[in-house]
């Protein structure tokens, strides 16, 4: 399964190489072509001649990590985050570093040890190091350096009731959903984009959209779902197992409605169960790519993952499959949403 | 003291109309519509972009002064969005724009469809516990079924205050920025007129409450060779207020600075030099924080000379938000005065 | 009595002169314009072409020997220095300010200025005598809207003279100090600046075959805004942004700064194109220029960052000069990494050939 293999390669924000390696290994076949821009966004086309709209539809490649900064004289490594985690998610955790895997381990100081109230703080990072086994910097220099990037050791693996878990959901869904809808034909350009450096300020997305220059895009992603004990119903954002999660705004984007009520009416008519992404804090490529040259119309629609952002996320296989039907009903309802685009704009 | 070009009665009773008008960020179909009707006779060419900007473009009478010229004034007010109902019908939401709790209890809000709600609290035991996620709007609903007759999850809603008058003052919701385009569509009336040699653009933006986007596109379409934003400002005189330099009653406030733009200093000039010139009172302007639909402007493509003017105001982003006509009369008259005349020399 | 002269005492480095005559001058950010015509009038001579865009970039072009198209390299520098501007006169004469970039309220308590209103008028930012506060107030920073500036004139004609709007700069001269350092304001970044014009000075006797953009730019420190216009308008195929970095010293986190004297540091990252980072490292062992490697996770913070995603994308990366007390009027740095520093950009900006961009973006059969 392609989402086992894309969640375990490493592909932190900047290092997105191999990702993008095992993507056009997938979709080679199913496109027209394909290239690598200067920041590593891997564009692929089927249909560029065809009649409009020009539809781009993206999925970020890279995934929160970590970066090595300095190898102390003791052999133990310093690391700085990449992207937004939560401090208190990293203590106690298996990563793998660099090109090699070589695998770590952040502490955390033995229980037994601390003083009074210290088991009540949080530790922050800058607290925190990575124990690769060597005893002196030597050692550690020999396999290790700084600029190199570590990852969580999370292996996939499938649990419950239909469920999987993993790392980088967020968004390696996005990217296997993007595999397999490449498969389809339509009857406008579509261009499939696996973009980098999401997590770090949707940059990829920004110079992909000025290059492909879209009519409509169309933006795939793993989110939020908090429907664990201890968060108030509004502020779950999603629900597993409730179906592809609709963005109506978050804090780079507020979705343009035609493409949002095309959605819906997909959805609907398909009989897919769906849901509204619920809160509208965090962003997506949507928010760069939306305001590309003179604008693009753009939506997000995103399975639900729980615990996302931390080194193990669960997903629905069935969410994962009606998000892929969704889009799938959606893309062939585009040339009526790009009509109605148009009136608006009358 | 008399305005130099604007109708002051006119302007009024546009503001009156465009502040009533709903219209939160995303959603600024109902005013985009009012100013279509009322710039339509006034320009030469009207578009709507795809991010729902109003583009009303006079041709200039062309010559070798002549400049491309982009105005701009956005649409959209602060508002709220629902994101959660719950199964006794109250609504759950989050800001669009920014909005903080203390401002909204008890406050009503108005849907596009007219359903009206008023927005409660939790009980809280210390006021510091107030924050957005402790607040909901009660539009009346007894359940979950009978609210989603009337709103869904992204309905948005606004403050429901009208505009009232208090001597040469105005007071209500949506004062940001509908003064301002209100001054934009005054400036077209007089624009036709005084025939001048450049091309104007006047843009009534969408979304500048939430990151200054629509002029961001609007000016990657247009081009313009220089821009001015007309929104309003915070001003430093009320009891114990902000130590900011602008007042109400102290003419339009030349924008030095404020996080979004340091204005290009010959256009911060002309606005000062013509001004003087024609008497029209002005003050000048620097904003510690806060931005303008200039910021987004001035970074497009290769760089856009750019400036702002802006409306003195009180209480901003409350209902009660309150400006000067003296004020608005005299914005619309130091754009009139400064788009007759040339412009100076900027490097391309 | 000492038999030799302290070491400050000896003979100047050579490249205090031009990093003097482009610190003295006042360039905060948005009023950059002096600065600008200074770089311009030291380019001169090594350059076929200078312009000022519309937010007061200096782009100054050194064409190649190449066969066209050549290869595009900018080299870009940030002038602007972080400042005050004035917003209000008060009673007595006294200016309230705000701050123009990221200014630390500790470092400008008690500082000595400079208001450029009809001329540059000496003052000083002064605060509540110690004798008059409290010990909780002495151990609280004072916010800048706290904080005033006297330059000594009646309110009458402060208030005529020093509109709301008028900038701020800090007075500090340029001071050389022991071995190579040299202490002073703007440092960051008119260091870059200075190592910019060095490199071009160097360029200007030597062979090579891409176009090279020298790009002073304006408004880094408000949110790297020139870059972003001037990389639009020069659309490079290859861009190394210049800036100060975090010079080690006592407190501060080790992995985090990089250390004095041991030249210009070459960045890593997300921001950095991993071929254009390889070509800086391998230009500094071919040269022996003393070089370190900076591990940059994530926004860099410098005009590199916002170089990287114009229009469709450029690869880019960052060269650093470490920098102690960073905005401050007292930033640190070494005359040895600035000469390195030049020395780096020259060798480099001489070894890009048409080949060097092919296949940092390309097309996959």
């Amino acid at each position: 399964m392609i989402l086992r293999e894309l969640s375990e390669l490493p592909g932190v924000s900047g290092d997105e190489h191999r990702v993008r390696a095992r993507l056009w290994e997938a979709v080679r076949d199913r496109v027209d072509g394909g290239r690598v821009d200067a920041l590593g966004n891997l564009i692929t086309w089927k249909g560029a001649d065809r009649p409009g709209p020009k539809v781009m539809i993206a999925a970020h490649m890279d995934e929160i990590g970590l970066m090595i900064t300095r190898i102390d004289k003791d052999g133990l490594l310093r690391f700085r985050k990449v992207g937004g985690i939560d401090d208190r998610v990293l203590a106690a955790k298996a990563v793998r570093v660099g090109p090699d895997g070589i695998p770590g381990v952040i502490g955390l100081k033995p229980i037994h040890l601390l003083k009074d109230n210290e088991a009540k703080k949080a530790v922050s990072h800058e607290e925190l190091y990575i124990d690769i086994g060597a005893a002196s910097k030597e050692e550690a220099e020999r396999v290790v350096r700084p600029g190199m990037y570590a990852t969580f050791a999370t292996a996939f693996g499938e649990l419950g009731d239909g469920l999987v878990k993993g790392k980088a959901f967020d968004d390696r869904a996005g990217c296997a959903l993007l595999v397999e809808l490449l498969a389809l034909d339509f009857p406008f350009p579509v261009y499939g984009v696996f973009t980098v450096q999401e997590e770090i300020g949707l940059r990829g997305a920004r110079v992909a959209a000025y290059d492909v220059a879209p009519g409509l895009a169309l933006v795939l992603e793993g989110t939020t779902c908090a429907d664990t004990p201890g968060t108030d119903p509004h502020g779950q954002s999603t629900l597993l197992g409730h179906g592809p999660a609709i963005t109506v705004m978050d804090a780079t984007h507020i979705p343009a409605r035609p493409l949002v009520d095309g959605l819906v009416a997909a959805a609907e008519s398909a009989g897919i169960p769906w849901q509204w992404k619920r809160t509208t804090f965090g962003g997506t490529d949507a928010g760069s790519i939306h305001l590309t040259r003179a604008g693009v119309p753009a939506a997000t629609v995103s399975v639900p993952c729980r615990y996302i952002h931390s080194p193990c996320a669960f997903m629905s296989l069935r969410d994962f499959e009606n998000t892929r039907r969704l889009v799938a009903a959606f893309l062939e309802d585009v040339p009526r949403v790009a009509e109605r685009l148009a009136q608006g704009s009358a | 003291m008399p305005a130099l070009y604007a109708d002051v009665d006119r302007v009024e009773q546009l503001i009156r109309q465009l502040a009533a008008a709903y219209g939160p960020s995303g959603h600024e179909e109902p005013v985009r519509a009012l100013l279509s009707a009322h710039v339509a006779p006034l320009a030469d060419e009207i578009t709507v972009d795809r991010l729902g900007n109003l583009i009303a473009r006079i041709r200039g009478q062309g010559g070798p002064q002549a400049r491309r010229v982009m105005l701009a004034a956005h649409m959209d007010e602060i508002g709220l969005i629902v994101t959660h109902i719950d199964d006794k019908g109250f609504l759950r939401f989050a800001p669009v724009g920014g909005l903080g709790p203390a401002t909204l209890l008890g406050q009503r809000v108005v849907f596009a469809d007219g359903t009206v709600g008023v927005i409660g609290a939790e009980k809280l035991e210390d006021v510091k516990d107030l924050k957005m996620e402790r607040l909901f709007i009660d539009i009346g609903a007894g359940s979950r079924a009978a609210a989603a007759q009337r709103v869904q999850v992204g309905s948005m809603a606004v403050f429901a205050q009208e505009v009232a008058g208090s001597g040469s003052r105005l007071t209500g919701k949506a004062l940001d920025d509908r003064s301002g385009c209100a001054v934009l569509v005054e400036v077209m009336h007089h624009l036709r007129a005084a025939a001048p040699p450049h091309e104007v653009y006047c843009v009534f933006s969408v979304q500048e409450e939430v990151g200054l986007r629509g002029a961001r596109t609007a000016a990657y379409a247009i081009a313009p060779d220089m821009a001015l934003a007309v929104d309003v400002t915070p001003s430093g005189d009320t009891p114990q207020g902000e130590k900011l330099n602008v007042a109400l009653g102290g003419g339009t406030a030349i924008k030095v600075k404020d996080r979004s733009l340091i204005s290009h200093p010959k256009v911060r000039q002309l606005l000062v030099d013509t001004a003087a010139e024609a008497g029209i009172p002005y003050q000048m302007e620097v904003l510690p924080y806060g931005g303008t639909d200039a910021g987004a402007i001035h970074l497009t493509k290769s760089g856009v000379p750019a400036g702002a003017l802006s409306i003195p105001a009180r209480y901003l982003h409350t209902p009660g938000e309150m400006v000067d006509l003296g004020d608005v009369a005299a914005t619309v008259d130091l754009l009139v005065a400064v788009l007759k005349g040339p412009l100076p020399e900027m490097p391309a | 009595m000492p038999t030799e002269p302290a070491r400050g005492a000896g003979p100047q480095h050579p490249l205090v002169p031009l990093l003097q005559a482009l610190t003295e001058l006042p360039g905060p950010s948005g009023r950059e314009h002096a600065v600008g015509r200074r770089v311009a009038d030291l380019l001169a001579p090594y350059v076929t072409d200078i312009r000022h865009d519309a937010l007061g970039n200096c782009i100054a072009l050194k064409q190649g020997a190449g066969p066209e198209p050549r290869p595009r390299l900018m080299l870009a520098a940030h002038m602007d220095e972080i400042g005050l501007i004035v917003t209000r006169v008060e009673e007595g004469g006294f200016l309230r300010f705000a701050p123009v970039g990221g200014v630390d309220a500790r470092a400008v308590l008690g500082q000595e200025v400079r208001v450029h209103a009809d001329a540059p008028l000496p003052g000083y930012v002064g605060a509540k005598p110690p004798h008059l506060l409290t010990s909780q107030e002495r151990d609280r920073t004072i916010p800048l809207e706290d904080l005033f500036i006297d330059v000594g004139l009646p309110e009458e004609a402060a208030r005529r003279r020093i509109p709301p709007g008028t900038f701020v700069t800090v007075h500090q001269p340029l001071t050389p100090l022991l071995g190579t350092r040299v202490a002073g304001k703007a440092l960051d970044n008119r260091a870059s600046v200075a190592a910019l014009i060095e490199a071009m000075r160097l360029l200007a006797r030597w062979h090579h075959e891409a176009d090279v953009y020298a790009v002073a730019t304006v408004q880094e420190e408000v949110g790297l805004r020139g870059a972003m216009v001037s990389t639009y308008r020069v659309v490079p195929d290859m861009a190394i942004a210049v800036d100060v970095g975090f010079g080690a010293a006592p407190g501060l986190p080790e992995d985090q700064v990089l250390a004095m004297g041991q030249g210009p540091a070459i960045g890593l990252g997300a921001n950095i194109h991993p071929r254009l980072h390889g070509m800086l490292v391998r230009t500094a062992q071919q040269h022996n220029i003393p070089h370190q490697i900076e591990p940059l996770p994530g926004s860099t913070g410098t005009d590199a960052w916002a170089m990287q995603v114009v229009q469709s994308g450029v690869p880019t990366a960052l060269v650093s000069i470490p920098a102690r007390y960073l905005h401050t009027s007292v930033e640190v740095v070494d005359l040895e990494d600035v000469r390195h520093t030049a020395r780096l950009l020259a060798h480099l900006a001489a070894s890009v050939t048409a080949a060097d961009p092919e296949g940092w973006r390309y097309d996959l059969a």
